[in-house]
């Protein structure tokens, strides 16, 4: 169909993931159609059976690379690719799957399969911008429909998004939250990347860190808080390896309290 | 009659959630390979709950699927909480239910309105369709925002909420948040009645298959939380006696799972299932709107699934309404749970069938085995089925046809692979 304007194309991709961050796209109900008009939606499976071959303007990329297919897969994207943009914990991070780096994943396969030599997997679970350079990665266990708005209009009008770096903690100060931890609840708040709207503190619960470590976070310092107030080191392995587990900082952090 | 060899292949299929691909070998008007092979990469959800609190289970399986994740925040949590002896009533199920209507309705939405009706009006997807009707794309919008809006008033956020915990909810929502959604919701409920008059007049094949149907029931309620699970053959056990009478297998061809019934084969959990064995628990107003749609039971045909889900997102609107109007506030927003030994079971109906999760739990609460059976793994013979015996009706039709025909086939029950990849065998392969 002949147009005056000419609409940049978006493609969306999976690789392993709970679809979460993808499925954040359909959930744009107020926004979807003016999406779908403002870019022209070339490749979506969970969304459309339509598809077109690349190049793609901006794509989207859901899930962690954890076969040997989507080591392949991913090149071939980056390669079609004019602006990639990772979404979510798994993209970013290798997601909660990556718990498997910290073991032994054929002793996994055996106890999971009867027949492990059907699957093929890789030890690891790990983020795109380990394997491809990525135009911008946006964090969360999942993304946020907003932040998600922001970075698709700013590609779209060719600036960098506004996506605050910043802890959890300013946004719990800005909702005027009292903090969790006043009453002993752990909370990774301190050292987690902003973009949820510090729901768990507004929910009187810790932050479980689903958005992944900030920019330039003091985790020991951290560390340092939980042990004061009484909780242990299995404690502390397990709360900096969830859902962010293979994040630099987290993982790190993690490392230093396993035996 | 036709006595060519061909075979369709659809190497991923879309508009489902996940990864799979088909492979479907027809001879003359016999199929005779029908593979529906799961790639979607395995996430070994039940090795890497080993050695993690009995607290973490409902967060961390919350991430298997992002559609349905309520289901497994409520299948963790009753399980863990048998595990442990807790019970939780009153008021604090009253919200679980509410939360759990939440997600029947975004996900039922989602599949009706922008995944499965573009099948029976001709278009790849819902944005084409919206091009001729659009104005009922909107409001199938509007009914899944609804959907999600309760679930994160509820959890926080509708995709992985943070709100639940094993014991209730880390704080209980006032009456003011939850009543303030009510005109929404009753908008709602009259949205869903009409799209149910209008798909009621879509073409649907005739089609049939006398499957085994497997669904919780509930002595008052149309089953979400728990119960017994029944099937239209007879069985009629607790929750606990999944494992003696289901099994799962390998298969070379997928990365999940095949559930059947022990001695007997295939079966079809999901919203078919639920219907035809439930129907008297529907409100007295959703089983006269599921007459008027021309549904009776016992419903058969997978194709009419597509009204059934709007049956039931109009039971979940009516059911969530009637919860919040009679709301109290519970006076604790948990119960606790401390932890001890113990294992235990539960099952909750996710809006594709029954979500089942077992744990054993050490005496600090560190989980030492988990076990969890999605819906997709329980229906994925049955898919198969379907295919095979839809063979006559694909032979005579062209290639592209066919194929469309054959995945609009597998659409009919929403199959959620990404939920369906990270199965535990518990039987050991004996040489």
């Amino acid at each position: 169909m002949a147009r005056a304007r000419k609409r940049p194309t978006l493609a969306v991709w999976k690789f392993a993931s709970c679809d979460g961050c993808q499925l954040t796209v359909l959930n744009l109900e107020d926004e979807l159609l003016a999406l779908a008009d403002a870019v022209r939606i070339v490749h979506f499976a969970e969304a459309t059976s339509a598809s077109r071959k690349g190049p793609y303007d901006v794509s989207l990329v859901d899930g962690s690379i954890t076969t040997p297919q989507d080591l392949e897969r991913i090149r071939e994207v980056r390669r079609l690719s004019r602006r990639l943009v990772s979404i979510g914990a798994c993209a970013t991070a290798g997601g909660i799957q990556a718990l498997r780096n910290f073991r032994d994943v054929q002793g996994f396969l055996s106890s999971v399969y009867a027949k492990p030599e059907y699957i093929a997997t890789l030890a690891t679970s790990t983020a795109i911008a380990d394997h491809v350079p990525v135009d911008f990665e946006l964090r969360g266990c999942p993304i946020n429909k907003r932040q998600l708005l922001e970075v698709l209009s700013a590609f779209l009008q060719g600036r960098r998004p506004d996506v605050p770096a910043h802890s959890v903690c300013v946004e719990c100060k800005l909702r005027g939250n009292v903090c969790v931890m006043v009453t002993g609840t752990p909370c990774l708040g301190p050292v987690t990347h902003a973009g949820c709207g510090a729901l768990c503190p507004t929910y009187q619960r810790g932050c479980y860190g689903c958005f992944g470590p900030m920019e330039t976070p003091n985790t020991a310092s951290l560390a340092r808080a939980f042990q004061a107030a009484g909780h242990s080191e299995a404690e502390l392995v397990r709360a900096f390896r969830n859902f962010n587990a293979n994040a630099p900082a987290f993982r790190e952090e993690s490392e230093r309290h396993d035996e | 009659m036709t006595n060519r060899t061909r075979t369709l292949q659809v190497d991923y299929l879309t508009r489902v959630e996940g990864e799979t691909s088909l492979t479907l070998r027809l001879e003359g008007d016999k199929a005779t390979d029908v593979r529906l092979s799961i790639f979607e990469p395995p996430r070994f959800f039940e090795a890497l709950l080993r050695g993690r609190s009995y607290l973490e289970a409902p967060d961390i399986t919350s991430r298997i699927c992002g559609i349905c994740p309520a289901a497994y925040l409520m299948s963790a949590c009753l399980a863990v909480e048998d595990a442990l002896g807790v019970q939780v009533d009153g008021p604090l199920r009253v919200l679980r239910r509410i939360l759990y209507c939440g997600e029947w309705i975004e996900s039922h939405a989602l599949h009706v309105f922008l995944l499965h009706a573009p099948d029976f009006l001709g278009y790849p997807d819902a944005l084409s369709m919206a091009k001729r009707h659009g104005e009922w794309v909107q409001r199938g919008l509007r009914i899944k925002k609804a959907g999600n809006t309760l679930m994160s008033i509820l959890g926080g956020r509708s995709i992985h909420p943070i709100n639940v915990r094993v014991g209730g909810f880390y704080r209980a929502p006032s009456r003011a948040e939850l009543e303030a959604h009510l005109p929404e919701l009753r908008w709602g409920r009259a949205a869903t009645a009409e799209a149910l008059e209008w798909m009621a007049g879509f073409p649907f094949p005739a089609f049939e298959r006398a499957y085994e149907f497997v669904s919780l029931r509930h002595p008052s309620e149309y089953p979400l939380l728990g119960g017994r699970i029944v099937s239209s053959e007879g069985l009629d056990i607790p929750v606990h006696g999944w494992d003696a009478h289901f099994e799962e297998t390998q298969v070379p061809y997928s990365n999940a799972l095949h559930a059947r019934r022990v001695g007997r084969g295939a079966y079809l959990c999901g919203p078919l299932a639920r219907f035809n064995l439930n129907f008297d628990r529907l409100a007295p107003e959703v089983q006269e709107a599921a007459r008027r749609a021309g549904l009776s039971v016992p419903c058969r045909n997978p194709f009419r699934a597509l009204l059934v889900r709007l049956v039931e997102v109009l039971h979940a609107f009516t059911e969530a309404i009637q919860l919040i109007e009679r709301y109290e506030e519970p006076a604790a927003p948990y119960v606790d749970t401390p932890a001890r030994a113990g294992m235990g079971s539960g099952a909750t109906e996710a809006p594709r069938g029954l979500l089942y999760h077992r744990y054993t739990l050490d005496p600090d609460g560190a989980i030492r085995e988990a076990r969890i059976v999605p819906p997709t793994s329980q229906n994925q013979l049955s898919i198969e089925d379907d295919l095979r015996t839809l063979a006559p009706e694909l032979a005579s039709r062209s290639h592209a046809e066919a194929t469309r025909l054959a995945e609009q086939a597998i659409r009919n029950h929403d199959p959620c692979i990404s939920c369906a990849t990270h199965f535990l065998t518990l039987k050991v392969e004996r040489a």
